[in-house]
């Protein structure tokens, strides 16, 4: 059998984006302003970047008052290590890079960023660093495009001018690009489902210590736990249990238009139910109880493609004992 | 507080498994756990498990875990996003509720589909840390080189841990890496993730693990010789990187104080570190003499949220069990760790969830096992054996 792999992307398209918070709003403004802005706490450790409540004791720091200063922009490395090959899509620097723990001056906390220089034998523990600013900065952590290694009596670069728009307001959320890729592979119960789905077929299977067979398997038997062994072959045909009409667009490529109906359906044969949209019928003809059969792809694939949709056989309902259970 | 002790332990194999999906891979494991136990799956009171959905990158994907325990009618069941150790903690603190008597706990991680240390990442601030996207390796990196700095101790003692490891990995079957190595030869591979090596970074792994815990009574009765618990603590530590101390783990600490390491000796420590520099961290903050080394030397495993269970089950499958049917070899690097396996008793676990790499992983176990002395062992067993008699 041919291996089957599927590429699974998790994403947030255009990002995800979340509430900051006013305290954490306020750092991020201060970065967008060029400033690196920490809070005084009780005990008269100043912390960068600043947390909604103190890390000791947990009290609360409020957004405003006279505990907010400035700190930086000179900083200390406390530790580094080297990205030789930054991951695309994923770092904003291109180019190899380090992370370290920077400790801006007048800070008692590190916090993490990038150091741009010229390779790993350029950095070490305590060396100084400055920010280099963006030009246009929206109030993110990148606002800082990097720390670079800053010399003795060097000044620090000031942060390029920005014009704020004259509405501007304080910062209240981010976006962060939140995209992960898998290789997922099905397990060999679902690999044999997915090759029959190739063939026309729908494989299902079941444990030997029970009847009960499950379409679509995904290699245990879910009531006793025991794994589904025997490969038994299910109808493309069934009993609709229960359904829904869909108004969103875009949800499903086999169902380009709304409204459409998605549905589990009882196969003959299994003794569970199997997810598929109906069409070749009003959406308010569709009903429970009704008979229904698979309409295959010309093209078939080892994938969910090969059942195009499904649609009435025009044979009498079934009766409600015989699904009951299945809802 | 009620006596609470490991029944049974079973584990699958630890490398990467293209072959079978999460729920193949928990059928044997999860069968043979409760098998071994004594206890009949219907008896066994609650049901807890330890995942993490990012692996598989779908939402509630831990629910077709329970697939392979069989969860109708309804069963008593719980989750956590973690490592399977808090899955144990959980099971153990029910059984202190005095509402169940016995519960299975199961772990499973398969990292191979995606990119485990990107993965982890998400596990991180998501304001100040996330956008930045440091690697679960890269923040482990960072304390590697903080611990070394302010320890004194260089690459030269993480290749000697890399190297052991490896070395002891050869009397054991499920080792990952496993060979005749030396510190020099790995000092002689290029850093990867500077100051680490490829040989200080675990490998990525899949596996599974599930033990079957019992109360008093209940465990003496299925089970020869109970691993009794008789600590367990969980501490952690501030979130933010650049507030903590990287330089030592002050959460394990704690908690190996609290979980009563410090009240006798201990014979045999199970570490889940995933990186060199981590063994010596976390041997320091529990106070051990020597570097600790169990039987799941060279295993390194990857399996995010399988292995600390793994690691922690290790120690009560040796007690219970008996090392001897597993070659006596297995420990005989640390002569004190098979004496503990000979004597068998007594289990204590200090958990921290101490982000304690740095790393996004925040979830790390550490373990120590201890054992009272050889007479009152020796007492237990009389005891016992006159109480059947």
């Amino acid at each position: 059998m041919a291996e089957l792999l599927e590429a699974h992307v998790l994403d947030y398209p255009g990002g995800y984006t979340r509430s900051v918070g006013p305290v954490i709003g306020r750092f991020l403004s201060g970065l967008r302003d060029g400033r690196i802005e920490a809070v005084r706490l009780a005990d008269g450790r100043v912390l960068v970047p600043p947390t909604e409540y103190d890390p000791t004791t947990s009290a609360e720091v409020a957004p405003d008052g006279p505990h907010w200063i400035e700190v930086g922009p000179r900083g200390t490395v406390q530790t580094f290590t080297w990205v030789a090959e930054p991951r695309a899509a994923k770092h904003t620097l291109t180019k190899p890079f380090a992370f370290a723990l920077i400790r801006p001056d007048g800070a008692d906390t590190a916090l993490l960023h990038m150091v741009d220089c010229s390779g790993p034998d350029a950095m070490r523990v305590g060396m100084r660093v400055a920010p280099r600013w963006r030009a246009e900065r929206t109030g993110h952590v990148t606002d800082i495009e990097a720390w670079i290694p800053l010399g003795d009596g060097e000044e620090p670069e000031a942060a390029p001018l920005r014009v704020p728009a004259e509405d501007e307001q304080p910062v209240t959320t981010i976006t962060t690009v939140t995209r992960l890729e898998y290789t997922l592979t099905p397990g060999q119960a679902t690999a044999r489902y997915l090759a029959g789905l190739g063939e026309g077929r729908i494989i299902g299977a079941r444990a030997p210590s029970s009847q009960d067979v499950y379409a679509a398997s995904r290699g245990t038997d879910p009531i006793t736990g025991d794994a589904t062994t025997i490969e038994v072959e299910v109808q493309d045909s069934g009993v609709i249990t229960t359904f829904c009409v869909v108004n969103i667009p875009g949800l499903s490529e086999l169902a380009p238009e709304i409204p459409y109906v998605s549905a589990q359906i009882l196969l003959d044969g299994a003794n569970n139910t199997f997810f598929g949209l109906i069409r070749g019928i009003s959406v308010d003809d569709v009903h429970m109880g009704q008979r229904v059969k698979a309409k295959w792809a010309d093209e078939l694939k080892p994938d969910h493609t090969s059942i195009l949709w499904w649609e009435p056989t025009g044979e009498p309902d079934e009766d409600y004992a015989r699904y009951k259970d299945y809802l | 507080m009620r006596d609470v002790a490991v029944v049974s332990f079973s584990q699958s194999a630890v490398a990467r498994d293209a072959t079978h999906n999460e729920v193949e891979m928990l059928v044997p494991t999860v069968h043979s756990a409760i098998a071994e136990s004594g206890i009949p799956k219907a008896d066994i009171g609650f049901v807890c498990s330890g995942s993490l959905d990012y692996l598989q990158g779908g939402p509630f994907a831990f629910v077709s875990g329970l697939d392979a325990v069989g969860a109708w009618p309804p069963i008593r069941e719980s989750h956590v996003e973690m490592d399977a150790a808090w899955a144990l903690y959980e099971a153990w603190v029910a059984i202190q509720t005095g509402e169940v008597d016995s519960a299975l706990v199961y772990g499973f991680g398969k990292s191979s589909p995606g990119d485990l240390h990107e993965i982890m990442t998400l596990q991180t601030d998501p304001y100040y840390v996330v956008p930045l996207w440091p690697s679960m390796v890269d923040l482990a990196a960072l304390q590697a080189r903080s611990y070394m700095e302010e320890s004194g101790r260089d690459e030269k003692d993480l290749a000697q841990v890399a190297a052991r490891a490896q070395q002891n990995g050869r009397q054991n079957p499920q080792a990952v890496r496993a060979g005749d190595v030396s510190a020099e030869q790995l000092l002689a591979q290029p850093v990867t993730h500077d100051p680490l090596r490829d040989a200080d970074i675990a490998p990525i792994t899949d596996g599974t693990a599930a033990v079957v815990i019992a109360a008093g009574d209940l465990a003496r009765s299925v089970c020869e010789r109970p691993a009794w618990i008789r600590g367990i603590e969980h501490r952690i530590e501030a979130h933010s990187l650049g507030v903590r101390d990287l330089t030592q783990s002050e959460s394990t600490r704690a908690a190996a104080i609290a979980a009563g390491a410090n009240s006798g000796e201990i014979q045999v420590a199970e570490l889940h570190a995933q990186f060199s520099h981590e063994v010596l961290m976390l041997a320091e903050a529990i106070g051990l003499k020597a570097t600790p080394v169990g039987r799941t030397a060279g295993l390194q495993p990857g399996d995010e949220c399988g292995s600390g269970a793994r690691r922690r089950s290790g120690l009560p499958h040796l007690v219970g069990r008996g090392a001897a049917r597993r070659g006596p070899r297995s420990l005989r690097s640390v002569p004190a760790a098979e004496h503990g396996v000979r004597l068998g008793g007594e289990l204590r676990w200090p958990a921290t969830e101490s982000q304690l790499s740095g790393s996004a992983r925040r979830i790390t176990v550490r373990r120590a096992r201890t054992c009272r002395s050889r007479d009152w062992c020796a007492r237990r067993r009389s005891r016992r054996s006159t109480t059947r008699v």
